[in-house]
């Protein structure tokens, strides 16, 4: 996958739909791109974070430690951003995301990111718009499993 | 150190004076006869009279043109003995002079060995430096004329005076008439200059502390954007500099003037006094010419007198000024480091300190009635707030610091009267940050052991009777100075422990696995068996896809194009990877295979690529990193190079124009950089002309560069490169590590690990130790220190950068290495004191409570407080 084509898959990352495709094309050129065997992990929970990962091709289940053991609780968008969280707040990583085939993802480290942000508010805007997103989602969710509960 | 340069030159170098001083006065009969014969020859021979001759003269009868040779000759033999004279003195003054530069640069090095810690605080690196290496150079040249200068031109001055004197007195009297005033006024002149040397002196040396701590602190200057406020500061310090300078030139240019107008009013005496006497008949025209010549040469001695006396005071103050420096209250005595270590001495008993205090020059207190005992075989853990004096507590220990007032003693020996020979030996220290040298891990490791020179150690006799001239050391640095007795034995075996108890066995062999060997015989057979054992493991498909192999008729995408190219590792100079453009034989295989053309077109994808990707980036982004071969700087030219190839096509473009463009390539890594500008008919290509590269290299050219060989070693690249024979392959999840566990297995596998640590041990650390992690760089200290094998090991925070895991595996291995030996630990967290026999609980520079840490772990004491705090 050359240059090109790895920013036309950013390109559909829901995170950067807004931002113009010089500043992705330097996003994918700064990162690396790295391949996963199937059925290794990206990372496990609990780890500390400093790279956030774009699904490139391939699939992925994201994983939770329980006290019964580890129950897959989502699969990973394709396309999708996954371990933001853990490089935007100094948190170790909320979950575990494992290949299910062989994966390739593009590496977007820490400093990347954040860096990102600083240059270009566009991003930083983007992203602020994503994570709100995701709260009321959130949000609504607890609402209904709140009055769920209570019915 | 005597107060006064002159004492100090009498007391080293009399006799060297004394030779000096009576060939000075050897001299002058000489200096007389060269004065006196031209005199004889035009007043006696040349306007001789016919009757004179043939003259009688020592029982010869001569002619007057046989005198005027004779007569000459003896002229032409006084200038030779006279000059032959200056030449000996003036090489002897030389030597004399460079021998007690060097005695007194080695005398003011060997103080800085003695200084109390403390002092360090106050005399920055950089104004030792300056001091012992620039400001001491000219007191060289000038104890070298400290006698034989006044003796020799004075009494150079002398004989012409009392020639001029003999010859017409009026006329000599009138043309040093001023003389005294000169010598009244010019010394009250240059007193002024230099009171200003003098404040240059301080002002050069402020600068120069100035530039060191921008230096080390470029960090903060960049982070807190203050370089504004450095430039300002340097500004003002220049400025400084600057008036004080010119102020220095004036008055120098004003004594200029005094000198040269009076030392001009002697010719005019000679011309108008002695004229009017000529005239008269009162004086011969020979000894007018004779007077005129003497007073001529009357200048040189006068000017380089008076100078002396410059520089007899600018020495002087220059002296003062850094024995001043060098001689702090509280030096190390000079015979507890350079008198004869005790012989088998140990550290045993106990260690008792009574009334200990440490209080610095500004009256803080560090430490403040210090009393307890503890054998010198147990186990102590120091601990305590920031600030309650354990730090201090464990220098004064281990002897760094002395005691302001109270006593240490260390086995019975109060620790001021104990000879570095045993603190240096039995004891050791590690602090929070080692420091190590900027040499080889292995030198580092064994620095601890280098106290003295091998008994049979033969220096140089004819270098070392220079050195004992100079009162140096005549000990040969290059000769074996390692402690055979301390290591017990093989060096390796014993540095391996030592890495081993440290955790620095892994770090090594990983330093080893980056290392360049040059491989023979046995070692080189066996990293070859790694190769094919390396190998056969990328046969399983889970890991083929780890390393890509090189392979001579193979393409590899995780090289760049410049190693593609080539085949081989760079040998020296010949074939720089940075600068393959450059080249004239690589352009001359890349031409052949018409190459050329293919990658200028690639080096214009690259440069479009990059300007669209970099612009409007500011210098320093990260995106420059990963495109190392481009500099935010060079950006608008690039961009440049670009317009002229639109415009003219990439054919019309200049040399350089087409250079620039052509070094693009080279660096690229297609697996790497994805620019899809390296396509399968380059790659062909590229594979066609290194096969004509090697087919052809000109002989000249052939030691320049080590081809990749499946069958041999290659002494140009590092161990890992090697047993892989390929590289690692880009894009693939924790690649470097899981390649590296495979080699490191390979290498244990055939029994490799010794050879690579070894590699490991050559590494060189850089200045400073800055080519190793901190951590690595504290282990280093603590391998050190474990060489050594001391009796009492006192360690400050000496784990403080490791995590909490490796200090209780270093610190169990430590334990058990030092069985029956003594371990004082001033430790950053009271938690780990647990363990040790004993600890002592620091507050406020006092003993706040010592005892084992079950008793003391009790409500309301200290040592409650301080676990509480973490």
């Amino acid at each position: 996958m050359s240059l090109n084509e790895e920013v036309e898959v950013l390109r559909r990352v829901p995170l950067f739909a807004r931002i113009d495709t010089a500043k992705l094309k330097l996003l994918a050129f700064t990162s690396e791109r790295l391949v996963f065997p199937a059925g290794s992990e990206l990372f496990h929970q609990g780890d500390a974070g400093d790279a956030a990962y774009i699904l490139l091709g391939g699939e992925a289940d994201i994983l939770v430690d329980t006290p019964e053991g580890e129950i897959v609780v989502a699969e990973a968008p394709r396309h999708e951003f996954v371990g933001e969280i853990a490089i935007l707040i100094d948190i170790p990583r909320t979950a575990t995301v494992r290949a299910r085939t062989e994966l390739t993802t593009l590496v977007v480290t820490k400093e990347t990111f954040l860096g990102m942000a600083a240059e270009f508010p566009d991003v930083a805007i983007e992203i602020m718009r994503e994570l709100a997103q995701r709260l009321a989602d959130t949000t609504e969710q607890l609402a209904a499993a709140r009055a769920a509960a209570r019915g | 150190m005597e107060q006064s340069i002159y004492r100090y030159v009498i007391r080293h170098s009399l006799r060297a004076q004394v030779v000096l001083t009576l060939l000075a006065v050897a001299s002058f009969p000489f200096l007389y006869a060269f004065y006196e014969v031209p005199k004889q020859i035009v007043n006696q021979v040349i306007q001789g009279g016919q009757d004179d001759f043939p003259a009688v003269v020592l029982g010869a009868s001569l002619s007057q043109i046989e005198y005027l040779f004779i007569l000459c000759g003896g002229f032409l033999l006084l200038v030779v003995v006279n000059q032959a004279f200056k030449y000996v003195i003036n090489v002897l003054a030389g030597r004399t002079g460079e021998r007690m530069l060097r005695r007194l640069r080695y005398d003011l090095y060997s103080r800085v060995l003695r200084f109390p810690l403390p002092h360090f605080r106050k005399l920055s690196q950089g104004e030792i430096i300056t001091m012992i290496t620039a400001e001491v150079e000219p007191l060289g040249g000038f104890i070298g004329d400290a006698f034989k200068l006044p003796i020799f031109q004075g009494g150079y001055l002398l004989v012409i005076l009392a020639f001029l004197l003999v010859q017409n007195w009026v006329m000599a009297a009138a043309a040093v008439a001023l003389y005294p005033l000169q010598f009244y006024v010019v010394p009250k002149l240059q007193r002024r200059v230099n009171s200003f040397a003098k404040e240059r002196v301080r002002l050069v040396r402020r600068l120069s502390d100035r530039i060191g701590e921008t230096v080390s602190g470029v960090q903060e200057i960049r982070g807190n954007d203050t370089s504004a406020y450095e430039r300002a500061a340097m500004s003002a310090a220049l400025g400084e500099i600057y008036t004080v300078r010119l102020r220095i030139f004036i008055w120098k240019f004003v004594i200029k003037f005094l000198n040269n107008s009076i030392n001009h009013l002697g010719p005019f005496c000679f011309y108008s006094i002695g004229g009017y006497f000529v005239i008269q008949g009162r004086l011969e025209i020979g000894t007018l010419m004779a007077a005129i010549a003497a007073h001529k040469d009357l200048a040189a001695p006068w000017k380089e007198l008076l100078n002396y006396y410059q520089r007899r005071e600018d020495a002087r103050i220059k002296y003062e000024q850094v024995i001043t420096q060098f001689s702090p209250s509280g030096m190390l005595d000079e015979s507890l480091q350079l008198g004869p270590a005790p012989a088998n001495a140990r550290v045993s008993g106990e260690l008792a300190a009574s009334g200990l205090a440490l209080r610095d020059d500004t009256g803080t207190t560090f430490l403040d009635g210090v009393s307890f005992r503890i054998p010198a075989d147990a186990r102590v853990a120091v601990v305590g707030a920031p600030g309650s004096g354990r730090e201090e507590l464990a220098l004064v220990l281990a002897r760094l610091m002395n005691p302001t007032s109270g006593a240490l003693t260390i086995g019975g020996e109060r620790s001021d009267r104990l000879h570095e020979g045993v603190t240096g030996r039995r004891l050791a220290f590690v602090g929070p940050q080692a420091f190590l040298f900027n040499a080889t891990v292995r030198d580092n490791l064994l620095y601890g052991l280098k106290h003295e020179p091998a008994p049979d150690a033969r220096p140089d006799p004819h270098w070392a009777a220079e050195a004992a001239i100079a009162g140096n050391s005549t000990d040969d640095v290059n000769g074996d100075w390692i402690d055979r007795s301390a290591l017990g034995g093989d060096a390796l075996p014993r540095l391996r422990e030592v890495l081993e108890l440290a955790e620095l066995d892994g770090d090594v062999f990983e330093l080893g696995l980056r290392g360049t060997v040059d491989a023979e015989g046995d070692l080189r057979e066996g990293l070859l068996r790694a190769r094919r054992a390396f190998r056969e493991r990328l046969a399983d498909p889970a890991i083929a896809a780890l390393v890509e192999r090189f392979d001579a008729d193979r393409y590899n995408d995780n090289a760049t194009v410049g190693e593609n190219l080539l085949f081989g590792t760079p040998v020296g100079g010949g074939f720089d990877m940075e600068r393959l453009a450059e080249n004239a034989w690589v352009m001359e295989v890349l031409e052949a295979e018409g190459l050329v053309p293919l990658l200028l077109e690639a080096g214009r994808t690259v440069a479009t690529t990059m300007l669209e990707l970099f612009s409007g980036l500011p210098p320093g982004h990260s995106a420059f990193e990963r495109f190392s071969f481009i500099d935010a700087d060079d950006l608008p030219e690039l961009q440049a190079v670009l317009d002229r190839a639109a415009q003219d096509g990439a054919d019309g473009l200049g040399e350089e124009d087409r250079r620039r463009l052509l070094s693009l390539p080279f660096l690229l890594q297609p697996a790497r950089h994805r620019l899809g500008v390296v396509d399968d008919d380059l790659r062909r290509r590229l594979l066609a002309a290194r096969r004509r590269f090697a087919a052809s290299l000109p002989e000249s050219l052939r030691s320049r560069i080590q081809f990749f060989d499946a069958q041999r070693y290659n002494a140009a690249a590092s161990i890992q490169d090697n047993i892989l024979f390929g590289k690692v392959a880009y894009g693939q999840a924790r690649a470097a590590e899981r390649v590296k566990g495979l080699v490191t297995e390979v290498i244990d596998e055939l029994g490799l690990r010794s050879a690579v640590i070894e590699a490991g041990l050559d590494y060189q650390v850089g200045i400073g130790g800055g080519r190793l992690g901190s951590v690595q760089r504290q282990k280093v200290g603590l391998a050190r220190a474990l060489l050594k094998r001391p009796d009492v090991l006192v360690l400050c925070d000496a784990t403080a950068g490791l995590d909490g895991g490796t200090h209780e595996r270093i610190a169990e291995r430590v334990f058990r290495e030092l069985e029956g030996r003594g371990i004082i630990w001033s430790l950053h967290r009271a938690e780990l004191a647990r363990g040790f026999d004993r600890v002592v609980v620091m507050q406020s520079g006092r003993v706040a409570e010592s005892g084992p840490f079950e008793e003391l772990d009790r409500d309301g004491s200290a040592l409650r407080e301080l676990l509480a705090a973490g």
